[in-house]
């Protein structure tokens, strides 16, 4: 069994779900030899700077709204604290009240600290931190020097436990643990599952809807709640903008649904493995046939299919002929996709409705297999369906990597998504590029529509691409776009 | 007593990684985990380089268990290679640091290389992004600059220092305006930071007849380790010259102090004060005549911009300060001559300084002082909820400065104080007044 409550902390995914972050080859290949457990993985003797766990982990734990946060290390790793302002927006699009104080704190480690170690001033932040601000759950990041110098996190739940009224949640996203930034998600739902999620006394029509930023863009949180209006449910939209009372009450909804697979492999599976909640298995909402996938799995759920077909089939009425139109003029387009491993695949998945030639996909991390020991829906999609066998690679966010490929390739469009500036590398080399920034940009047939449209101007203005281009350089040197892309791999 | 940074408003020692990549092609090698980098660009733009361009060992479990220096060795021999730069810089942080990795040494086997490679341990426990700045310069000047001779000393040739690229918001037009004041009084400006700035600018560092330093305190350590190395001269002005009353007083104390003819300095001065009360003059009856100026103000804000914007809203505006916040952990030796400088205002004004990381105790202050008013709360943008509630005027202009965007502006010199009256009555203007 890969969820354990019982542990202090989840294994990282590079042990847990056989997962990668080195891979050059096709899609093909990658199917023919199974996947991330027949390639293996490879370590890089050059590389460019990643991300880490403890950011995807506090990134989703810093956006409850009542929670506070203790950051146990040096004040850089407490830096997710300044992103506080977009979390005021957030809170603030969706009609709540912004906090005085973002409630989130750290134990400033200093030299002597690594030495002594800081479990006392710890304790005491924890404390002060809860005085401060009376949040309704502390969650406690560790980081690289905490792991470290071994640090005994758990200990401190203990000790404060008479003093301080409310849960504290041990993280365990110690930065050099794993490659793989997604392991954070998981560091923070094993929090959430074993120190917040309580038994269910009852069914409520509530759906689990785990996701990033919760569907603030364009309205698209109307999109979702309107879908599931028709089976009779409502949407608990996670982590972001969520209450720990919600965070308690999750065992008690009728299903759980993600926008992304990635994101929701061990809150899903664990909601359905220890309380009972069924995880609905499907492509992601992306595209006509991810959404019609995610809106039937979730209605044969709930029993209720006959009034989703009917719903779809007057959406599809509506909106088809229109995406048909934008469609038809992005057809045999050439393009390349570099996102992480779930959007990727039903990226790539989109633009072959749309009639495109996916040339090249790039993730930046695979799973093998999801904590259910399933094949990742929208990989295997593709290694079932793809017209095309198109190249494909797997780097943590490596620059040059894909730089490399993109220079070679020369698409007629770059699509990504993350939130770094990758867009600009593709624009630099003359390349329009697209980047998705929400991750509802393609939610149902609205948000196909509104896709192809984006797409379709960007391929059709390249200004901005050509004139950057004609005035900047990129920082590598000619003699590395001449070498293959996996050059620096090594066993 | 607790040691808790709340609302943090710096990084770690590592955040000098900025301070490489403000240098043009000068490339950072990150020895550190995965997510440093990311997590202490706190500016963090698309420049030449970019988070995720910069080399990085990544470390991970095997570097932390059988120690690092073979990946290091690797990745910058491979950066040697990859990467379109000038000069190479190795950045160490926490867990590399910890578990004992001989940097230097590692460092050391690529001193013949055609590229200079040089090494600062930048490990997150020991200071701040502001102290690694200072670091990365005595790097520069310890490792490079002092291992040759790059010619002789060249007339008129004025090095700047000061701003801490991206962490000063303004960092590229505060240095652009420091050279253009430079430029005007007849010298020959040399900076290593901004646009375009790079080797070719390091090497004149040597070669320059004075050391400019506009800052209350970092980079002290910088033009007295180029004074003993190079037998520069440096002047210390501790403020950047916001608005007519400062810049004036900047150009005669550099003419002073580098030898400039004083009727040029003069002649300088009169038609610069002459263009700037144009504008002045124009602009007095909103500056006095709405319900939401405000007569007194503080700064929450790291030193240079606390000092910078207090002289100027006493001394060209004629505000009154209250307590004045300094936020970005100034190492202690440094807090009385800081202290100093609020004295000196004009009409014998002074104002309070506190040194303080806290933002969650600064605001309660904030809370329980009077303001004979709506308060001016020039801040990060933790001070712009606390404005709002206190019905005050907030200016972003410190770190984090997450709702504002710079391109290009600056509040440096004469035209800088005109941009920086425009934003904050932009600002007074967005309520009824």
């Amino acid at each position: 069994m890969k969820i354990n409550l019982k542990n202090n902390e989840v294994a990282v995914r590079e042990n847990r779900l056989g997962s990668i972050t080195a891979y050059n080859g096709s899609i093909k290949d990658f199917a023919e030899k199974s996947g991330c457990a027949g390639c293996g993985d490879k370590k890089r003797c050059f590389s460019q700077s990643s991300m880490c766990n403890n950011m995807c982990a506090i990134g989703q734990l810093f956006s409850i709204y009542d929670a506070a946060i203790v950051q146990h290390g040096p004040s850089g790793c407490a830096a997710i604290a300044m992103g506080a302002f977009m979390n005021d927006l957030l809170v603030k699009a969706v009609g709540k009240k912004p906090k005085e104080h973002s409630a989130y704190t750290c134990t400033d480690m200093q030299e002597s600290d690594t030495v002594f170690g800081a479990i006392e001033n710890l304790k005491d932040v924890i404390v002060e931190t809860y005085n401060r601000y009376k949040p309704k759950a502390i969650f406690v990041a560790a980081s690289c020097v905490s792991g470290v110098i071994g640090e005994d996190m758990e200990s401190v739940i203990d000790d404060l436990k008479d003093i301080v009224p409310v849960p504290i949640a041990p993280v365990h996203c110690e930065g050099f643990k794993t490659q793989i930034w997604a392991s954070g998600f998981d560091a923070a739902f094993h929090a959430v599952l074993k120190y917040i999620v309580k038994p269910a006394q009852k069914k409520t029509n509530k759906v689990n809807v785990i996701n990033f930023a919760g569907g603030t863009s364009w309205n698209s949180r109307a999109d979702v709640t309107r879908l599931l209006a028709v089976m009779g449910v409502e949407p608990t939209f996670l982590l972001s903008t969520s209450t720990i009372e919600e965070l308690e009450h999750l065992s008690e909804a009728v299903a759980t649904v993600s926008t992304c697979g990635t994101l929701s492999s061990y809150l899903g599976n664990g909601l359905e493995q220890e309380f009972g909640v069924p995880f609905i298995r499907s492509l992601q909402p992306h595209g006509i046939k991810g959404y019609e996938d995610w809106a039937l799995k979730l209605a044969k759920e709930l029993g209720k299919e006959e009034e989703v077909k009917a719903y779809l089939a007057e959406e599809r009425r509506i909106y088809l002929p229109q995406i048909e139109e934008f469609t038809k003029k992005l057809k045999g387009k050439r393009a390349m996709i570099a996102m992480g491993p779930s959007y990727s695949q039903n990226y790539a998945r989109i633009l072959q409705e749309f009639g495109m030639v996916v040339e090249h996909v790039t993730s930046w991390h695979m799973d093998d297999l999801y904590d259910d020991g399933t094949v990742p829906h929208a990989l295997q999609y593709q290694m079932d369906n793809a017209e095309n066998d198109y190249t494909f690679s797997v780097n943590d966010l490596q620059n040059y990597e894909f730089v490399n490929i993109l220079k070679k390739l020369n698409p007629d469009v770059f699509i990504t998504r993350h939130p770094a500036g990758m867009i600009v590398w593709s624009m630099k080399l003359g390349i329009p590029a697209y980047n998705v920034r929400d991750e509802y940009t393609s939610f149902g047939y609205v948000g196909t529509l509104r896709f192809a449209k984006a797409l379709y101007y960007t391929v059709t203005n390249k200004s901005f691409t050509d004139n950057l281009a004609k005035h900047v350089k990129l920082p590598y040197n000619e003699w590395w776009y001449h070498q293959p892309a996996d050059a620096f791999f090594v066993d | 007593m607790t040691k808790i940074l709340d609302e943090p408003r710096y990084v770690c020692a590592l955040g000098a990684l900025q301070t490489v990549e403000a240098i043009y092609k000068a490339i950072p090698v990150v020895h550190a985990g995965p997510g440093c980098t990311a997590k202490v660009s706190i500016g963090g733009r698309s420049g030449y380089l970019g988070t995720q361009t910069v080399p990085c060992t990544n470390v991970g479990e095997t570097e932390v268990v059988f120690g690092g220096e073979e990946k290091l060795h690797d990745v910058i021999e491979n950066s040697l290679k990859v990467m379109d730069g000038d000069i190479f810089i190795v950045l160490s942080g926490c867990t590399t640091e910890i578990v004992g990795d001989d940097i230097d040494n590692v460092v050391g086997t690529f001193k013949d290389s055609e590229k200079p490679v040089l090494s600062v341990p930048t490990a997150g426990f020991k200071g701040t992004n502001i102290e690694g700045h200072e670091w990365v310069v005595d790097a520069i000047i310890d490792q490079y600059l002092s291992k040759r001779y790059f010619g002789e000393k060249i007339k008129g040739l004025v090095n700047i220092w000061g701003p801490v690229p991206s962490y000063d918001p303004h960092w590229v037009g505060n240095f652009r305006e420091l050279e253009n004041l430079i430029r005007e009084l007849g010298l020959t400006p040399n900076c290593i930071f901004g646009e375009y700035r790079g080797i070719d600018n390091i090497n004149l560092v040597p070669r320059a007849k004075y050391n400019l330093l506009v800052a209350p305190w970092v980079g002290l350590g910088n033009v007295k380790n180029l004074k003993e190395k190079f037998g520069t001269p440096y002047l210390h002005y501790p403020t950047l010259p916001i608005g007519a009353h400062e810049t004036s007083l900047f150009l005669r104390t550099v003419g002073k102090e580098f030898n400039v003819d004083s009727n040029l300095v003069e002649e300088l001065i009169t038609r610069k004060e002459k263009e700037y009360y144009y504008y002045i003059e124009r602009s007095c009856s909103f500056f006095f005549e709405n319900r939401a100026s405000s007569k007194m103000f503080s700064t929450v804000a790291s030193a240079d911009y606390a000092l910078s914007l207090s002289r100027f809203f006493v001394n060209d505006m004629g505000l009154v300060p209250s307590k004045q916040y300094i936020t970005e952990g100034v190492p202690e030796e440094h807090y009385d001559r800081i202290r100093q400088y609020f004295k000196e205002f004009n009409y014998e004004i002074e104002a309070e300084v506190v040194f303080s990381n806290d933002g969650y105790q600064i605001h309660q202050q904030i809370e329980n002082d009077d303001y004979a008013g709506t308060p001016l709360i020039l801040g990060s943008i933790y001070e712009k909820k606390l404005a709002s509630k206190l019905n005050g005027t907030f200016l972003c202009v410190s770190t984090p400065y997450a709702e504002r965007v710079v391109i290009h502006s600056s509040y440096v010199g004469y035209h800088g104080g005109l941009k920086l009256l425009e934003d904050l009555y932009t600002s007074v203007f967005q309520k009824f007044n």
